[in-house]
């Protein structure tokens, strides 16, 4: 099973009526890699990562998580993965402990308060903990996110433009957090469109446009021919 | 490492434990604002009791004996019980939606019968308590016997899982606040209000009986203050399989949106 990539995609294909979203996408990840997945606004990103989440049913094509196949087994898909949504998406009924004690129950998990304070304090989140969602800042409303997207420990993790809108300060935490994720094993996916983050991060990075993945190589390669991604990404998509 | 093959036991998904959550959640979000979601509809069913009661009490009877204010309670916690189920699983479903913070039931590994039956299961214990309330604050006013609680039980529980169930439907198939208002003020509340809370409906023209008798709001109402009077206008076992296979239709349709991922998944 440890060959198993920890995301495998083929021939992937959606349509949004006459939008063509994505086009054919094929795509291995491999367990343990920190992956970024750059383009410019609608290249089909976010697409790709709903549809790895369940949130969207591809046309065709095949998409799994740690060997589990979306359409065919998405319970053990969806416990796989970790999701941070692009939008600032929150319950303004419930406090930050309320809403992850939520999320940790809907994936089958009981007694996980531990884990819960544990990452309620990696996230500097503990003076918060019993705060109303929606009388947080943004920044702490994307920590809760970040939040809810660990708290069942998933070996698989997807931030999609986790740090948009998040001041210095927090991203650099974020960041040191992610990486020790990472470390410690997980699979991390990232989407973003500040380049120099996943220069810095990244050891393999998927350029998309227009559905298509148009460059795919580890981020040295990507960079021995240029200065810095930002160069790579603006070469890549006048050619693409 | 994680081992995303083998996780430890206390990780191992547990559907039970899922259902328990969101239906946990689903009752403490309408318990946070308890004052709007049942304080509020006990208030407005008094206040058709003491207007109706103070102006029809002594001119009415019913079912020969009955005074109307005893005769109007059954009818009035049931119409509370449905139109608080329906709120509550539609208001629940379509503010996720635009919010989109529906986003975090999606996610998890949540099956549609554990979906389906938290929210139903939470409105239906909404609706149950709005009734219990009304129940409760009539009683300062008049005496209504229990003729035949079990009855009564019966139609409370299916009667409220219809409606918590239509309420899931609209909920999903609504996408702005205007299209669900527009199923509560236009069908709900028509057939709410036309179904015999307020009256029997012998006392209507033989024509507007037989309209009545296509408003499955007249059977849940009539069931259900068979509950209370042994008495109703129509037998309760018609009333009970209307009101069962209404339930079952319905269900079926809940279901087979939610697997379908109907306005849920793109």
């Amino acid at each position: 099973m440890a060959d198993v990539p920890a995301i495998h995609i083929a021939q992937l294909t959606k349509h949004y009526g006459s939008v063509q979203a994505l086009a054919g996408i094929d795509l291995d990840i491999a367990r343990g890699e920190f992956f970024g997945l750059l383009g410019p606004n609608g290249a089909g990103k976010t697409t790709l990562i709903s549809a790895l989440a369940g949130l969207v049913r591809a046309d065709g094509g095949t998409l799994e998580v740690m060997g589990h196949n979306v359409a065919a087994d998405p319970r053990n898909a969806r416990l796989k993965l970790g999701v941070v949504p692009q939008e600032l998406v929150f319950d303004p009924f419930f406090t930050v402990r309320e809403v992850l004690k939520f999320q940790s129950g809907y994936y089958g998990i009981r007694g996980n308060d531990d884990w819960i304070e544990e990452i309620l304090s990696r996230l500097g989140l503990l003076a918060k903990a019993d705060t109303n969602m929606r009388t947080l800042s943004g920044g702490m409303k994307r920590r809760v996110l970040v939040a809810q997207a660990l708290v069942h420990r998933p070996p698989v993790i997807v931030l999609d433009e986790p740090t948009a809108g998040v001041d210095v300060e927090l991203r650099q935490g974020l960041w040191e957090f992610v990486k020790q994720l990472n470390a410690d094993g997980h699979t991390v996916v990232l989407t973003t469109h500040y380049l120099e983050e996943a220069e810095d991060l990244c050891g393999r990075i998927a350029m998309m446009k227009a559905g298509r993945v148009v460059a795919l190589d580890t981020t040295a390669n990507l960079l021995s021919r240029f200065a810095d991604l930002e160069q790579v990404f603006m070469e890549v998509m006048r050619h693409a | 490492m994680p081992d995303g093959d083998a996780l430890p036991g206390a990780f191992r998904a547990s559907a039970f434990i899922g259902f328990r959550t969101l239906f946990y959640k689903e009752v403490l979000r309408f318990w946070k604002v308890g004052v709007q979601t049942v304080a509020a509809p006990v208030l407005n069913a008094l206040l058709f009791l003491l207007i109706f009661s103070q102006v029809l009490d002594r001119r009415v009877t019913v079912y020969g004996d009955v005074p109307y204010t005893a005769f109007l309670v059954p009818g009035l916690i049931m119409m509370s019980l449905l139109q608080n189920a329906f709120a509550n699983s539609s208001s629940s479903l379509i503010q996720s939606k635009i919010t989109g913070n529906i986003i975090f039931i999606l996610l998890p590994p949540l099956s549609c019968r554990v979906f389906y039956g938290a929210y139903v299961l939470a409105a239906v214990l909404r609706g149950l308590l709005v009734g219990l309330g009304v129940w409760a604050m009539s009683m300062f006013f008049v005496d209504v016997p229990l003729a035949q609680p079990l009855w009564a039980l019966a139609f409370a529980i299916l009667g409220g899982a219809l409606l918590a169930t239509f309420g899931v439907i609209a909920g999903i198939w609504a996408e702005k606040f205007d299209q669900l208002a527009a199923f509560q003020n236009f069908l709900i509340m028509p057939l709410t209000m036309l179904s015999g809370v307020f009256y029997s409906i012998h006392s209507l023209p033989p024509l507007w009986q037989k309209i009545s008798h296509a408003n499955p709001f007249f059977f849940m109402i009539d069931g259900f203050r068979y509950g209370f009077f042994g008495q109703s206008d129509t037998s309760p076992w018609l009333s009970l399989a209307v009101i069962g296979g209404s339930f079952a239709a319905l269900a079926a349709l809940a279901m087979l949106m939610l697997k379908k991922g109907y306005k849920l998944r793109g």
